[in-house]
């Protein structure tokens, strides 16, 4: 190879590599909902049907991947829920929460939910014992595709949306907290002041506007991936195929749409 | 959140042992939603045994037929209220039946009520009194002869067809009824047993325990009635009756206490991934409801009791005292079964690793002085309608009333005999 070639196919792989780089900022522009307001749908959602800027839910299909092994537990996704949600600040009511699981050596589980500081919490200490393994779990509301809380709710105030979402009518809730109880997840509460039952959706208010929820906006690491399951070119798409992934309870057939990648079989 | 909300939440968040999911820090369904199926319990219990006098023609219940029924109406009447003052936002209680969602077990709640209640109940009592009520508001003057007349609904008609009519109806409602009842009951252990996310309720035997355990208490419940108010009236108690009655009380703990101990055997054997929180539930939290009141003193001294006053001959009142003894502890046995399912259900964390703590309130609307009243409702309610309604028959008193005794207690009006 001569100069000449040399410098002509250097140019030819800076294109490229322009090229590749345009082309990724587009894709990711698509997925994580159009840098601000660009119109599109998160999730990699073409806005097209859905040009008057206006939500389709017959369109979407929308879940959650979370990559266990990015997560360091900053709960900086647990904060801004609640402030995008108005969730308690108290300790005692989560849209979603963190959990840390230290294994030790002869396999017993310490778990603890990092956003609860009870009598009980305590802090790793170095005379611990030998720990083999240690990880966050964040946790959610499942969005199930086959969920036993709206089932059960008596007057339908819990419904699912077109586009997957588990919804909460605040209007028509009365608060008999069946719900709760049927999700086996603990995701539900009662919000004590207006006594209706409340749980994460999705931030539902921002997706139909094309925004991602506030904990996947915020999580410095990513470790939470929003996206439509109906898009090919989604960022969820892409991580369910390049990962192994499981979700919580499978053997109770809810169906989760929160996908957990590196799940540790102690999690629960 | 106001502070003493904060305070307590904090209170219990230091009771807790191990691991649960931080929302399940609060006890969802009070002591409110342990009084409800307490309450179906008895009515379910009391209309069964009022039916084996109708459908299964034995006849040595009759004297308890009237007082069966009444104290289940009295008790339907009450039942509802629990529900309501637990929801979080009772005004919109309605909504339960403008849109209703069929697949949901508790959407059915309002629909079973009102055909129990409309359907069966209030029918059946209504055939049963009519023909009294019609000569009560002939006998009585003013105002008690209004009240007389609305209640038999204005009917007059007590020939002898009429009353045969009423007869058939009777037979007929119960039969509809018994498999109502049944319905009621078992579809209460349905809302629990129904729920998979919950490995202490989710089970299907859980309607069949209810219900076996509704006949139970409803059936003791009678007895405790029967007994309380012949002394009251200073009646003589028809023994008769009482050792039937006993005797199907027997044979329903047996058969309760089998499908009890099927469903501990079939969990411990089986030993699925719940089995170590739930071996730690009932040997810490539940230690004293589970085994020492509802097993213990609610079940197995009743069962000996009964034992023992059907193997030796006992005199009737030494009888008595044993039957007594033993309708009571069943009822303190029932009432703490109930909590065991409802509480107990509520005081593990879904994740399996930890164990919660529930502080009952006193004086708040789902606190333990509601729970009292709704409990003392029944009785005052009862206590109304016998008042109003005879327990036993006006017949013999009307037809001949040349014959008829002179009334014992004043309850018994004395029917003048343009009445027949
Ligand atoms: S995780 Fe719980 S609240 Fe969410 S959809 Fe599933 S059952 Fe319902
Ligand atoms: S608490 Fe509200 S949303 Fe939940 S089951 Fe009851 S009515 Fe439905």
């Amino acid at each position: 190879m001569n100069k000449r070639e040399f410098l002509k196919s250097l140019l030819l792989l800076l294109h490229a590599g322009g090229f590749v780089g345009a082309l990724a900022r587009w894709a990711g522009a698509k997925e994580t909902g159009g840098k601000e307001g660009e119109g599109k749908a998160p999730g990699g959602a073409d806005a097209k049907g859905e040009a008057n800027g206006k939500h389709d839910p017959a369109r979407h299909w929308y879940g959650m991947g979370i990559e266990i092994d990015k997560c360091i537990g900053c709960s900086r996704c647990v904060d801004a829920c609640k402030v995008e949600n108005a969730v308690p600040p108290e300790p005692f009511f989560f849209n979603t929460w963190l959990e840390r699981y230290v294994i030790a050596k002869d396999g017993e589980a310490v778990v603890e939910s990092i956003n609860v500081k009870g009598k009980s919490s305590r802090e790793m200490r170095q005379d611990d014992g030998e720990v083999i393994r240690s990880f966050f779990v964040p946790k959610l509301c499942n969005q199930c595709a086959n969920p036993p809380c709206v089932q059960v709710c008596p007057v339908g105030a819990t419904f699912s949306t077109k586009d997957g979402v588990v919804l909460v009518d605040a209007n028509r809730c009365i608060g008999c907290g069946y719900c709760i109880q049927a999700c086996p997840y603990g995701a539900r509460y009662l919000r004590p002041e207006s006594r209706i039952a409340q749980k994460c959706f999705f931030c539902y208010h921002r997706v139909a506007q094309g925004l991602l929820p506030a904990c996947v906006e915020v999580c410095p690491t990513q470790a939470r991936i929003f996206g439509d399951l109906r898009s090919k070119a989604s960022r969820l798409v892409r991580f369910t195929r390049m990962n192994k992934i499981h979700v919580l309870k499978p053997s109770l057939n809810t169906e989760p749409k929160v996908y957990y990648a590196q799940l540790d079989g102690e999690v629960r | 959140m106001n502070a003493e909300r904060v305070r307590d939440l904090y209170e219990l968040l230091d009771q807790v042992t191990g691991y649960i999911y931080p929302n399940e820090i609060e006890i969802r369904w009070s002591i409110l939603i342990v009084v409800y199926p307490y309450l179906t319990g008895l009515v379910a219990g009391a209309f069964i045994l009022a039916s084996l006098v109708k459908v299964f023609k034995v006849k040595e219940v009759e004297p308890t037929y009237r007082l069966s029924l009444l104290t289940a109406l009295a008790f339907l009447l009450v039942a509802p209220l629990p529900l309501l003052f637990h929801l979080g936002r009772p005004e919109r209680s309605f909504e339960i039946f403008l849109t209703p969602n069929p697949r949901s077990a508790m959407a059915m709640f309002g629909f079973v009520y009102a055909w129990y209640l409309m359907a069966v109940l209030l029918l059946e009592i209504w055939f049963e009194f009519r023909r009294d009520l019609v000569l009560l508001a002939r006998a009585s003057r003013g105002l008690l002869k209004w009240v007389y007349r609305v209640l038999s609904l204005f009917s007059t008609d007590i020939s002898e067809a009429a009353l045969v009519f009423d007869r058939r109806a009777i037979r007929a409602i119960t039969i509809i009824g018994i498999p109502s009842a049944f319905l009621l009951h078992g579809y209460v252990g349905f809302i629990f047993g129904s729920v998979k996310a919950n490995p202490w309720w989710s089970s299907v035997l859980m309607p069949i325990v209810f219900l076996m355990s509704a006949i139970v208490s409803g059936i003791a419940l009678v007895i405790f009635l029967y007994m309380v108010l012949t002394a009251i009236r200073d009646h003589p108690i028809d023994m008769r009756c009482l050792d039937t009655m006993v005797s199907y009380l027997f044979y329903a703990i047996i058969v309760d206490f089998s499908l009890e101990a099927l469903d501990f055997i079939q969990r411990l054997y089986e030993s699925e991934e719940s089995v170590k929180i739930l071996g730690t539930l009932i040997t810490s939290k539940l230690f004293l409801s589970l085994l020492v009141l509802q097993i213990l003193l609610g079940m197995l001294v009743p069962l000996g009791i009964l034992v023992i006053a059907r193997v030796w001959t006992f005199n009737d009142d030494m009888r008595k005292l044993l039957y007594f003894a033993s309708v009571i502890l069943i009822q303190v046995g029932i009432f703490s079964t109930r909590w065991n399912v409802v509480i107990g259900g509520q005081l593990f964390s879904k994740s399996l690793r930890g164990l919660m703590a529930y502080k009952m309130e006193v004086v708040s609307i789902e606190g333990l002085l509601a729970a009292l009243v709704l409990l003392v409702l029944p009785f005052i309610i009862l206590a109304v309608m016998i008042r109003v309604l005879p327990t036993e028959p006006l017949e013999d008193r009307v037809t001949v009333p040349s014959k008829a005794p002179a009334p014992e207690s004043p309850e018994i009006l004395p029917l003048p005999t343009s009445g027949s």
